[in-house]
This record gives C-alpha cells, sequence and structure tokens, in this order.
C-alpha cells in the first residue's frame, strides 16, 4: 500500500525549493543546499566506509557534488522529482572521488536510498580540495570567491571593495566556478 | 573551507539563470542539419535521375531509415544528458529502425535472386558511402557535442556515440539523395559500417569532451 513516508513529503518539499530556486528565489535556494549538504555528506561517507577509506576527505566529495548540482541545475527536468536527479550526480562525483583514489568503484544504488544523520564537518583548519584548487585559479576569480565565500561578503560588497562592478563580479565568480569544476576533473 | 562557507558562492551565482538543456540541442540539430544541407548542394548534390528514382521504394526507404535513425539517437541522447533520466523510448526506436533495416535486407533477399546479391551488397560507390557520410556528418556532430557538453551526461562514451548516431543520420539522409545504389543490402552494409565509423569517433570524442 503506497504511505507517503516522512522521507518523501520532505523530498516533495525539497523539488518544491528547486522550482523556486530556478524562477530566482535565492532564499528558496539557500535552504535546498543546506538540506542537500548532510545528505549528500552522509551518502559520501558511506561510499567512503564501503570502500575502506577514512573519512577525513568526505568534505571535498560533498564540495565537488555541491558544487556539481549548482553548475548543471539546468539538466533536472523540473517536471520530474529532485533526488533521483541529485542521487544520480552525488553517485557520478563518489565514484570519481574513489577512482582518483583508486578503490572500486561499484557502488550500489541503495546507499543513497536512506538518509541518516550525517557525522561532523572535519576540522575547519584543516584546507581540502577547493583551498588548493582556489590556489590554480587567476587572482581575480581567486580574489572573488574567497571574498564570498570565507570573508562572506555579498556580491555588491565584494564589488566595492575590488573596484569592479556588480557584473563583473558575477561574471567573474561564475567563471570561477566553471574553472574550479574543471580543475575538479583534471585532478589525476 | 567550510562547505557552509563555500555554499555562500553557489548561492550568490545562483541568480544567473543558465540556459535550457533543451533549447541547445534543438539550436543543434537545426544548425547543424542546415550546415550539412548547404555542403552537400554546393559540392556533391543530389543524383541527376532523382526524379524517377523518388518513384521507387527502394529509394525512398533510405531517407526513412536515416531519418528515423537520426529522431531516434537525437531522443535519446537528451535522456542521456540529464542525470537520473531512462533512456526509454528513445533506446527502444533505435531498435525499431534496426529492425526495420533487418526486415528490408529480409525482403530483398526474398525478392531478388541469390545471384543478384553479391552485385547488390557491393553496389557500385562504396567508397563514396564511407567517406560522404562521416563528411556530412561533421557540422551536426560538433554542433550536438558542443550541446552536449552543456548537459551532464553520466556515460561520456554512450553519449558521445549516440551523438554519432545522430550526425550520420543526418549526414546519410542527404548522402542518400546522391548515392545510386538503392538496395538494403547496400544499405545495410555500407551505410551501417559509415555510421558506426562516426559512432566509434563520437565514442572516443565523448570520453573525452563530456566529462563534467
Amino acid at each position: 500500500m503506497p504511505v507517503r513516508t516522512g522521507g518523501e513529503a520532505r523530498e516533495a518539499t525539497w523539488t518544491d525549493w528547486m522550482r523556486s530556486a530556478m524562477g530566482g528565489d535565492q532564499a528558496a535556494y539557500r535552504r535546498l543546499l543546506e538540506a542537500l549538504t548532510p545528505v549528500v555528506r552522509a551518502a559520501a561517507s558511506r561510499g567512503f566506509a564501503r570502500a575502506g577509506l577514512g573519512t577525513s576527505d568526505v568534505e571535498d566529495v560533498v564540495q565537488e557534488t555541491l558544487l556539481a548540482i549548482h553548475l548543471k541545475r539546468h539538466t533536472w527536468d523540473m517536471s520530474q522529482p529532485l533526488m533521483p536527479w541529485v542521487v544520480t550526480i552525488a553517485r557520478n562525483k563518489l565514484i570519481d572521488q574513489l577512482r582518483r583514489r583508486g578503490r572500486r568503484t561499484d557502488l550500489p544504488v541503495d546507499d543513497f536510498a536512506e538518509i541518516l544523520p550525517a557525522p561532523a564537518e572535519r576540522d575547519p583548519t584543516e584546507s581540502g580540495d577547493v583551498d588548493r584548487l582556489l590556489g590554480q585559479l587567476g587572482d581575480r576569480q581567486r580574489d572573488i570567491v574567497r571574498s564570498i565565500t570565507v570573508e562572506d561578503r555579498s556580491i555588491a560588497e565584494t564589488a566595492r571593495r575590488l573596484e569592479m562592478t556588480e557584473g563583473a563580479v558575477r561574471v567573474a565568480l561564475h567563471r570561477g566556478l566553471k574553472a574550479l569544476a574543471a580543475l575538479y576533473r583534471r585532478e589525476p | 573551507m567550510r562547505t557552509d562557507d563555500f555554499l555562500g558562492a553557489l548561492i550568490a551565482d545562483g541568480e544567473v539563470r543558465p540556459a535550457p538543456l533543451g533549447q541547445g540541442f534543438v539550436l543543434a540539430l537545426l544548425g547543424g542539419t542546415a550546415a550539412t544541407a548547404a555542403l552537400f548542394f554546393a559540392t556533391i548534390g543530389p543524383r541527376p535521375d532523382i526524379a524517377s528514382a523518388a518513384q521507387t521504394l527502394r529509394f525512398l526507404l533510405k531517407f526513412v531509415e536515416c531519418a528515423a535513425l537520426a529522431a531516434a539517437a537525437f531522443v535519446l541522447v537528451a535522456r542521456l544528458v540529464r542525470p537520473g533520466a531512462a533512456a526509454g523510448f528513445g533506446a527502444a526506436a533505435l531498435i525499431g529502425v534496426a529492425a526495420l533495416l533487418a526486415g528490408a535486407v529480409v525482403t530483398e533477399l526474398l525478392v531478388v535472386p541469390s545471384a543478384d546479391w553479391g552485385r547488390r551488397l557491393v553496389g557500385t560507390n562504396w567508397y563514396h558511402c564511407l567517406a560522404l557520410i562521416p563528411i556530412l556528418s561533421i557540422a551536426p556532430f560538433a554542433a550536438l557535442m558542443i550541446a552536449a557538453r552543456h548537459g551532464a551526461p553520466t556515460r561520456p562514451h554512450l553519449t558521445g556515440a549516440v551523438v554519432g548516431l545522430v550526425s550520420a543520420g543526418i549526414g546519410a539522409f542527404f548522402y542518400a539523395a546522391n548515392c545510386t545504389d538503392d538496395s538494403p543490402l547496400f544499405v545495410a552494409t555500407w551505410y551501417t559500417l559509415a555510421t558506426a565509423l562516426v559512432a566509434g569517433l563520437g565514442a572516443a570524442v565523448g570520453g573525452r569532451v563530456l566529462r563534467w
């Protein structure tokens, strides 16, 4: 008998948030990405555990996955539920990361079926892939990404501080994120 | 960097709306086909006896098969670039195209005396076929590969191969108007071989350029 479980209702909410986000609702986009983060983290932790790896680099998979979800969000068919799309991207990124570490990549699908509370994030002083790859971006792109992330400034503030137009900051931020995704891909 | 901080960059960038995926594919299909049509009419053009050829079933069947191949593969590639989308109808339609060709071959074998099979299979222009179909496929191949890069294919080699199938279908559709070999035996051999060449190239290129 089909019963609408708590999980299904939550997934339907996430689908709605993504629809709003695609329509330009930034608050909905923030809520969605914050909700997806622990789900992706839990799945990545299980994948790492299954491959016999410690969880110290799990946050790198989480960040690469979130970046892919962001940059490829137009590939989601808005008439479909969101989670199968998210799960496919998360599995893909996890497999890429495991491959780079030379691990087996035959992950069962049900690794993602169940969503458990995620373990704590790693020590924030420890630097991960993003920090290292940011170092390979151009100075301007790196300054802008750092300003908006680590320093938590808005696009307007960043533009003032770097004496750029807001439009130029937006373009550089977008290019910076795309470049970051390309750098992940180029990792051995 | 903390993931919460990293999200800030994604949310800030979320204001810029990416171009819809389907739109790019339709533009690539139309643009690639137009470029192939221009190349075809500027170079080899249709065969001189096209008016009388168009009265024959064998000649017309070539266009049905090529168009069906391009259409089925296009539907499939549009799914392959969306993570989690079922291949579904496109894959079934491709099998249908293969079945149509197999049916035509069997019919040809039944209606043509076996002494003629060899002559019809080898035809007169098989080397044209092997060279011209790939050449006429170049424009849609490039355009669709660029469109596919905007997507997120989880199987880059397969997606590249299917881009090759769409392009070869388009290239073969135009080449068929120039080609004087109309027997399904010829089509099933040489058109298929030319298509396989383009699909193989697509798999190789896709494996390199369709990663994300």
